[in-house]
This record gives structure tokens, sequence and C-alpha cells, in this order.
């Protein structure tokens, strides 16, 4: 017997995924200890499955690290790339968009949106990026 | 069971370090293993036990084996990026010690300068790769940056850690690159990733590597001065950047506790030190993390050559990752680099007689480390 879980539905990543193609951000959460998860997971230390309920996050978060990946001007220029830390907990890496990526500092408060991702060519599926919070 | 001085390094060897164009990691690998065998006193028959990774083998072991037309009773294809080796270390001692088998082969072989081939070792989930980041530089710069924040380290820290590399690497007949270099070239270096420049990234190079251990019973009538295996640790806990718990603290805490306590000495007793540079920061963090300064201070620790040759400490003697050979995964020739100074056979670069050298690995993105603890006979 397979305890449970219907194998018919998506699995964690793909669920997530799903979700954002929905304009919903949800993120895995414990329903005992109130931990949130991310990525996604089917199992894991502090996440069994019977106890895993999908929530909304607020999408807040501040910058945890960042960094400028150099690119030449001809193939799009400079990007941000980051690791932004949720107010629920859990750290993603992402892309912070809407400033210059040298202005992107540890720290930062910044806020989640649910976009296209702007650098593939034939983007479908939405991503979680975030940009900063007014100052 | 202790694993303590049971077993030893008896051969090394490399081959086609640099650029080998037209020669395929198997191949370069083998190569290696030739060398290490003529080091060692031994012949391919002799080796019934055998450790392999490359990024580009889904089947290292049967493909390595099938090269040298060998037969091995016992082997490990264990995969952590560049400490593979060192945690191989640690499967051959026990192999070695529970009886099955005598003599192991570790190797590894790659063509990364010539195929431009390093793709296996950016195999990314989803959730990271639609980032599309640039991988691993800016993983580690991450780190740096976050060290920086919280520590007040500088990019004059991370450009002594290459400079210090340089100065070891001149000293070295076979390091790639053996021109001057000084703080402000770092610092003027384009940048890849900040902080980390063009000239705080490693070597991206050609060739194989490989060394053969075997009991320390047999390793006292062979030809060159067994370097024993004192302790060797590992250390499991990430596998993505952003599953890091603390950026600027590594597990070369944990496998090097489990280390020094297999080989039952601290960190104030060793030598010499190979600590894996793929990026400039990587040794700053490790000087920490395997306690020859506090957390916060490798930065500071490095400054004014701590590291270079007469400096505080010797590390990375070989001129590391970043001027003497970086082949995608580095691990083997820290252990190399290690028994080299151990024996004696360091020529220009020898460090004054050491008796416990450590080699220290890293694979992912500080995903997982693997600390050695080697040692001359004094060292017993």
């Amino acid at each position: 017997m397979q305890m449970g879980t219907s194998f018919e539905q998506p699995g964690p990543i793909a669920q997530y995924l799903k979700f954002l193609a929905e304009g919903k951000f949800k993120l895995q959460r414990s329903r005992s200890s109130g931990q949130y998860f991310y990525y996604p997971r089917a199992f894991s230390i502090g996440l069994e499955s019977d106890d895993i309920e999908w929530v909304d996050v607020s999408g807040k978060g501040k910058v945890y690290s960042s960094t400028i990946v150099r690119r030449p001007e001809k193939y799009g220029g400079d990007f941000n790339i980051a690791l932004v830390e949720l107010d629920e907990g859990p750290r993603m890496l992402t892309r912070v968009l809407g400033i210059a990526a040298d202005a992107v500092e540890i720290g930062m408060r910044v806020t989640a949106r649910i976009e296209l991702p702007a650098w593939e060519k034939n983007p479908s599926q939405p991503l979680v990026v975030f940009y900063p919070d007014q100052r | 069971m202790s694993l303590r001085g049971k077993t030893a390094v008896v051969g090394i060897g490399y081959a086609g370090l640099g650029s080998s164009p037209g020669w395929t990691p198997l191949e370069l690998a083998a190569k290696a293993a030739e060398r290490a065998l003529a080091d060692a006193g031994l012949r391919a028959g002799d080796i019934d036990g055998l450790c392999a990774s490359t990024f580009y083998h889904l089947f290292p072991t049967l493909s390595m084996s099938e090269q040298l037309r060998i037969s091995p009773k016992w082997s490990n294809a264990d995969m952590t990026g560049g400490s593979t080796f060192i945690a191989q270390m640690l499967q051959a001692a026990l192999a070695i010690e529970a009886g099955l088998c005598k003599n192991v082969l570790i190797v590894y072989g790659s063509a990364a300068r010539s195929t431009k081939d390093i793709y296996g070792i950016i195999d990314l989930p989803i959730l990271q790769s639609s980032y599309a980041p640039l991988l691993p530089v800016g993983a580690y710069a991450m780190s740096a940056a976050r060290h920086m924040h919280e520590f007040g380290t500088t990019r004059t820290h991370l450009a002594e850690v290459a400079v210090a590399a340089r100065k070891w690497a001149q000293l070295n007949p076979d390091a790639a690159l053996r021109d001057p270099l000084t703080i402000d070239d770092v610092l003027k270096s384009p940048m890849v990733s900040d902080p980390l420049s063009r000239l705080d990234c490693c070597l991206v190079s050609d060739g194989g590597g490989a060394l053969i251990m075997t009991s320390a019973e047999r390793a006292r009538d062979m030809p060159q001065p067994p370097v024993f295996v004192l302790g060797v640790g590992t250390a499991h806990s990430h596998r993505d950047i952003s599953q890091m718990a603390d950026l600027t603290t590594t597990g070369a805490v944990e496998s090097g506790q489990r280390a020094y306590q297999m080989a039952g000495v601290t960190a104030r007793e060793i030598d010499v030190l190979q600590l894996y540079d793929a990026f400039t920061i990587l040794p700053i963090l490790f000087l920490e993390d395997l306690g020859f300064c506090k957390k916060g201070e490798g930065g500071p620790f490095v400054a004014d050559g701590g590291i270079a040759p007469g400096g505080r400490l010797p590390v990375n003697t070989s001129g590391g990752g970043l001027s003497f050979v970086h082949p995608g995964m580095y691990g083997l020739f820290a252990l190399h680099e290690t028994c080299v100074q151990l024996r004696g056979q360091g020529g220009e670069r020898q460090v004054k007689a050491p008796n416990l050298g450590l080699a220290h690995g890293n694979g992912g993105y500080f995903s997982h480390q693997a600390t050695a603890i080697l040692g001359s006979a004094a060292a017993l």
C-alpha cells in the first residue's frame, strides 16, 4: 500500500511551480512545528507527508547575500544573483530586479513578485523574483 | 578499531598537467597511474582495489579498470566533488584494514581545459538553474560577500591568498603560473562575480593524478618513505548554496574535528597544509574552520604574506589550484603535495622537516568537506 500520498498529484516541486503558474507563492509548512521549507520536498527531517501543508507566504524578506555576475553587454550585461531570506525563514536563490545589479546590498528589504523570467528566450514558467522595498 | 597509522600512501604520480589537447580524461588518469605505480615499485596487476571518480563518467571504476586492464576486488566511486579523493582515502583505509584488498589505486583524470567541458560539476536542480546563476563562482562570491559584511574581510585579504599561491608556484617547476603577481594585479583584475575577480579564481587545467595506498606493514618494505594515514574526516552539509546554513562557516569544522580526533593531534601540531583553493575565499574559511585562527580572523591571518613562503604557516606549497593545477576536482593534488612535503621531496619549496601534513578538500559549493592528516614515520 502506498500510504496516503496520491502519486496522481504532482510532486512537490511540480506543485510549487504549478502554484506559481496560478500566481500564488506558496511554500510547504510543517503543521506540527510551523517551520517553512524551501525548496519543496517529499520528505525530510521535520517534514513528514501527513504533516505537510501548503501555505501562502508573505513574500517579504531581506537580502542575505548577493553577487553581480559580470557579463558582456552584447550578452545582456551584468546581472544580480542573490540569496533572499524570507521572513518565514527559508532562504532562496533568486534575482533582485528593479535596481542596478551593483545597488543590491546585504540586509536590503525586498518583496517577491511572480514573473516570467525576462532572461529566458521563450519563458513559460513564472518564477519568484524580488524587488527592493521603497526606502 | 582505530584506522590511525594502519595504512600509508606508497606511490604518487601526475601526468599531463596544464594543457594536453587530444588526451582523454581516462588516458591522462592511466598515465598518472603508471607513474604512481613506478614510484611505488608496483605493477598494475598488483592493484586489487580501485577508487575513481570523474565528472565525465557515470561508471568511473568500470571505465578505469578496463582502461588499465585490472580486475579490482573492491572499488569505490563516491562523488562529492573536489573532496572525493580525500573521502575515498578513508574508504580505502577501511577496505585495506578489513582485508578486502591490499593495494588501492586512487585515480583521476580530466580534460577540463582542452574540452572546456566542466558541465558535469554544474548539475543543478530546476529551482536553481531557472535563475541562470553563474556557478560555481557565484556561490563562493556570495560567501565572500557575506564574510566581508560580517567580519570586515577585504579584497586585499582575498588577493593575499592568490599572491601567496603564486609565490609558492614560483618554487614549483611543474606549476602552470609562475610569473610574478602582486596584490595590485589581483585588485585590478576584471570582476567575474563580485567580489571575486578573475585572479581570485583557480586554473582550469587538464591532467591526471594518482596515488597508491597499502597497509602500513607492507609500506615499510617499499621504495619510498611511507606517508601514513593518521586521520580522515568527512562532512556533508548541503548541496545547493541556498541550503547552506551559514555562508561563512563550512562543514570543515566537523570534518576537521573528525580527522584530528582519529589522528590524535591538534591544529597547532600541523607543519604543512594544502587547503582547497578553487577561489581565494576558500582557504580563508578553512583556516578558521580547521582551527588555525578564530572565526572571522582568516583575513588578517593571510595578510602580509601570512601563508606565503616565509610566512606564519606554509599553506598550498605547490601553488594550489590558483597557480599550480586545477583540473576540476583538485583534492587528489592536495594529497599529492602533502606526500611530497612529508617525504621531503619538495625541492625549492620544501618546508623544513615536516612530520604532520593536512590536506583539505571541498566539494560542490562548500557542500562536502574532507580532511586528511598524514604523517611521516616520526609522527606515528
